[in-house]
Order: structure tokens, then C-alpha cells, then sequence
């Protein structure tokens, strides 16, 4: 390896990294900030360019009546309808990926491939094509602006996720495991609960990271299906990003609303690292 | 394998899905076909929306080859940077698991958030790149010039969703088996020349997924333009799918929002098509 490439390696990487690190350091100085030292231009390093001020994290915590931005209960919010989705479209999403990849289906010229390819299509699907229907769907069964609604919705944004991850996952799954439990006497149910279940845990937790991924990083949906009664964090989030910005407590929620999946960076790259995701993605 | 128990398995998912969907797909072909506003309720107009679509619209097709353009460019820069990157973490180098982490982390935050972040990030007076730029004496308009505010949002969804590419592709490399590698090392292949006759082919059905995955997610641009630039200045970052939006959610012409919609899906899924195709015979050669 010429040393050239090995600084132009080294250079574009470090540059890349900058780049990834740019928006986030950003944030965390204007979080300190208050309106002056936004408004004086831009600033970057405490107590030499700007006095520190704590009054964009203050306002997190505080009640609404009181000036606060209320985050609290999107946050949860947000975090009971990822979590409900996920968990549903995963359990479901798992079964009938374990049928795809073990059992023959056919129904005139619908095979095995065809239902894979209609679960995973569903992606194609651009939000906006869905979200009138749904919008007039929800608003006729009285689900519009509430957490139900929004599940539902959910599940059709992440069980394609699931099926598609799954069914690679369990193709990877030697079959001589369920064989030989079937020999042994199991009934599929018990093969599938007591034998390959336990041997797919790697697979379940991809599956699942980027369920809640997907999940947790959706606007669209959100803003059009809710109002006032139940609000998540992403479309709570921009609502602050008015004209008169404070950009301080804005940076402030953004951070804390962006922290809980970086644990999920570091979960990904574990699995990664021991090869297990390769076989879950392809 | 066959048992009577492989339909327990398969149908609850699948029933599911279909109850979910079935009841907004075929209420949008009704609904395009309607002259539905919120005052007078729903009455067959036929194929009127569909004239006016094709006929009479050229701001939807404006859009459409907008957004053709911004997903083809960025999906283009995420898959020469990813595989770079990729390339570069996938084996000798130092602290190779915090760049790892580090290059993953921008796919795990919320879109809409960053791009919040973005815009002050690019504010034309009191953010850091102009004030950096201005001691060259620059201050691009990042956001309010034509040009430049499609260069901004491909900056956002390249650092947004460069990541997942890299996930893709790197995952695919260390799924690589070793013994090509080892037959071009005794051969005294040069690292070019090893990158170019044993990596990339090697590579080529997990670039196709990667790409595919990427454009059929890059198709649905909307987040990031909505709180960039809301479509502006004028129409210059308007997507399809900020368009129909406008239409149907903000004006209130459903009836037309929905063919809109119709139409664009039909396009969407054979244009994937035939990408797929095209890239399927470019890259898989023999």
C-alpha cells in the first residue's frame, strides 16, 4: 500500500468524520447559548466567544405555562409508538418470514417469492400516496390524532422492514435444525418456538434496531395524523422551528431527542463486527 | 417441508398488512376518479383529473424530474462515498470501531431534526459556514438561491443517509469470502488492480440491493425539503411528493391529489424496474 494512498485514506476519513460531527457540536455550543449571543453571529467556543447560559436546557423541563417547551410527553409518546409498532410488526413479521423461508405456498401463479416481494414492497409506497386515504380512514373510524392510529399506521411503515430482514436471516438458518427436531418428535410450533427461535436471537435484534429506527425517525405520518391531542417529538420538535426561532432550546431538544438511538449505532456496529449482520442483510 | 400449520405462521402478518392497506388503495384509484372537496362531498367526475394531470400540469412533471434529479445525484454521491468509507474501515486501520460507530450515527437521527439543525446550521447571517466563508469574502444565500438550496438539501441527505449505504455495503464486504483475495495477494496484484477485478465484482449484487434500497427511500425526499426550504425559493426544491402534498393536504383537492398520487406510483414502480434491469446488466456482466 503506497504511503499516497495511505494519507489520502487517512485525510478523507478524518474529513468525513468532521463532516458527521459538524451539526452535532453546532448544536451543543448553541444549546448553551441565549438571544444575544445568537443573534451577535455565529459563535463557537464557550467562555471565549460567548458566556454560557443554561436556559435552553431549562425550558425542557419546565411546564408549558410557564414558558417550557413540554417535551416530555412527546418524548414518550414517541417512544410507546415506536416500541408498540416495532413489537408488533417484529412478532408478525418473524412468522410469516419463518413460513416464506420454510414452507412452499402456492396459489395459482402466486409463489413463496411473490408474498416476500409484496411484504418488502410495501416500501415502494410513497408516504403521501398513503396518508389521505389514511388520513379519511382514521378520521372515519375516530383513530385520527391518537396513539392507536398512529400504531396501526406504523406497522405498515416497519413490518415490511421485519419480513425482509427475517427472511434473509432465517434462509442463513441451517434447516437440519428444525429437521431434526420435527424427527424428534416436535410439532412445527414447538420446532419453531424451542429450537430455531432461540438460534435467531442475533437476527431478531437487527430486525428489531432498524424497526425502531424507521420508526422513530418518521415526521411524515405524525404531522399529518396528528393535531393537538397527542404529539410526537419529531413534529413537536420542528413546531418550535417558527419564525422567531430560539435556537437554543431547539438545539437543546434536538440533542436530547437524538441521543437514545446512538445507543442503537453502537448495538449495530457489535453485530457487525461479529459478522452476524451479513447474513440478516443482502 | 409442508404442514397444514405453515398458513398459522404466514397469515397473520400477511392479513394484517392487506387489512391495513386495502381499504386507502383502492379508496385512492375511487378518490382519483372523484371531484372530492371537503364542500361537496364525493361525485364521479371519470378521467378528468387524469387529463388535467397530463395535459395541464406541467408542475407536477416539473417536480417529478426535480426529484428524479436530486434522488438520482445524491443516491449517486452516497454510493461513492459509502463504499469508499466501507473500503476504507473494513479492515487495518486505526480506531477502527469508533469510525465505524461514528460514520453509522448520522442514519440513526431523526431527519426532520438535523435538517432543523441544518438550517441554522446554513443561516445566511448568523450561521458558522457563512462565517467562515465571509473571511473570504462569500455569503452564499444557502437556502433562498435556486441553485445553491438544491445544493443544501443534497448536503443534508447525503450526510443523512450516506450512512446506511455504508452500513449495506460494508456489512456485504465482510461477508466476502477470503480465497479470492488470498489468489490475487500470490498473483502480485496491485491494489488497484485487486479492487478492480476481485472487490468490486464481488460486490456488484450487494451494490445493486444498495442502490435500489437507497433510491426507493431517496424517492420519498420530503422531510428534509419540508423544513429546508418548504418547497422554495418558488418551486426550485419542490419534490413530487411535497407537491401532491400541497395540493391535497393544504389546498384540499383531494379527488386530484390522488391521481396525482396514483400516477406517481405507477411511474415510481417502472422506473425501479427498469433501473434494476439496466444496473442488473451493467454491473452483472456475465
Amino acid at each position: 500500500m503506497g504511503k499516497l494512498y495511505k494519507f489520502l485514506k487517512y485525510f478523507f476519513i478524518t474529513f468525513w468524520a468532521v463532516f458527521v460531527v459538524a451539526p452535532f457540536l453546532w448544536a451543543l455550543t448553541t444549546s448553551f447559548k441565549d438571544f444575544n449571543s445568537v443573534n451577535g453571529g455565529a459563535t463557537y467556543i464557550p467562555w471565549v466567544d460567548f458566556e454560557p447560559k443554561l436556559e435552553g436546557w431549562r425550558v425542557l423541563i419546565k411546564s408549558p405555562a410557564n414558558g417550557g417547551v413540554d417535551i416530555i410527553e412527546p418524548y414518550f409518546n414517541s417512544l410507546f409508538v415506536t416500541c408498540t409498532a416495532s413489537l408488533i410488526s417484529i412478532v408478525l413479521g418473524t412468522l410469516s418470514a419463518y413460513a416464506l423461508s420454510r414452507f412452499t405456498f402456492k396459489a395459482g401463479f402466486v409463489k413463496n417469492n411473490d408474498i416476500t416481494f409484496f411484504f418488502i414492497s410495501q416500501r415502494i409506497m410513497p408516504p403521501i400516496v398513503l396518508s389521505i386515504p389514511f388520513f379519511l380512514f382514521l378520521g372515519a373510524i375516530s383513530l385520527l390524532d391518537s396513539l392507536i392510529g398512529l400504531i396501526v399506521v406504523y406497522i405498515v411503515l416497519l413490518m415490511p422492514i421485519a419480513v425482509w430482514i427475517m427472511v434473509d436471516f432465517f434462509n442463513k438458518v441451517p434447516r437440519e435444525i428444525d429437521e431434526t427436531a420435527l424427527i424428534d418428535g416436535c410439532n412445527p410450533y414447538q420446532a419453531f418456538f424451542k429450537v430455531v427461535l432461540p438460534n435467531s436471537i442475533p437476527g431478531l435484534i437487527v430486525a428489531g434496531m432498524f424497526c425502531i429506527i424507521f420508526g422513530w425517525i418518521d415526521f411524515f405520518f405524525a404531522f399529518i395524523l396528528t393535531f393537538t391531542e397527542v404529539q410526537l417529538l419529531p413534529v413537536k420538535i420542528v413546531a418550535l422551528n417558527s419564525s422567531i426561532t430560539p435556537w437554543w432550546s431547539l438545539s437543546a431538544s434536538a440533542l436530547v431527542s437524538v441521543a437514545p438511538l446512538i445507543i442503537v449505532a453502537f448495538i449495530v456496529e457489535r453485530y457487525l463486527s461479529k459478522g452476524n449482520l451479513s447474513g440478516a442483510i443482502k | 417441508m409442508n404442514f397444514k400449520q405453515k398458513y398459522v405462521f404466514l397469515f397473520p402478518g400477511l392479513f394484517v398488512l392487506i387489512g391495513i392497506l386495502i381499504f386507502p388503495i383502492i379508496f385512492v384509484v375511487r378518490l382519483s376518479l372523484s371531484g372530492w372537496n371537503s364542500y361537496n362531498g364525493l361525485n364521479f367526475i371519470g378521467l378528468e383529473n387524469y387529463i388535467r394531470l397530463f395535459t395541464d400540469d406541467p408542475r407536477f412533471w416539473e417536480s417529478f424530474f426535480r426529484l428524479s434529479f436530486l434522488s438520482v445525484t445524491t443516491v449517486i454521491l452516497q454510493y461513492v462515498i459509502g463504499f469508499a468509507l466501507a473500503h476504507m474501515v473494513w479492515k487495518d486501520i486505526k480506531f477502527q470501531r469508533f469510525f465505524r460507530v461514528l460514520f453509522l450515527i448520522p442514519m440513526m437521527t431523526t431527519p426532520v431534526i438535523m435538517t432543523v439543525i441544518w438550517r441554522t446550521f446554513f443561516h445566511e447571517s448568523l450561521g458558522p459556514v457563512n462565517d467562515i466563508l465571509s473571511n473570504f469574502g462569500m455569503s452564499p444565500k444557502w437556502l433562498t438561491d435556486p441553485v445553491l438550496a438544491k445544493v443544501t438539501v443534497i448536503i443534508v441527505e447525503v450526510w443523512q443517509w450516506t450512512p446506511f449505504m455504508f452500513l449495506l455495503l460494508l456489512a456485504g464486504l465482510l461477508s466476502l469470502p477470503k480465497e479470492p483475495f488470498l489468489a490475487a495477494a500470490i498473483d502480485g496484484a496491485s491494489p488497484v488492480r485487486k479492487f478492480l477485478y476481485v472487490t468490486f465484482p464481488l460486490m456488484a449484487p450487494i451494490s445493486i440491493g444498495a442502490i435500489i434500497i437507497r433510491l426507493i427511500e431517496a424517492s420519498k425526499i420530503m422531510d428534509t425539503v419540508y423544513v429546508l426550504t418548504s418547497g422554495g425559493p418558488g418551486t426550485s426544491t419542490e419534490t413530487s411528493s411535497f407537491y401532491i402534498f400541497i395540493k391535497g393536504l393544504r389546498e384540499f383537492q383531494m379527488g386530484y391529489a390522488a391521481s396525482m398520487s396514483f400516477t406517481y406510483l405507477i411511474i415510481m414502480i417502472i422506473s425501479l424496474t427498469v433501473i434494476v434491469k439496466v444496473l442488473t446488466k451493467l454491473m452483472l456482466k456475465d
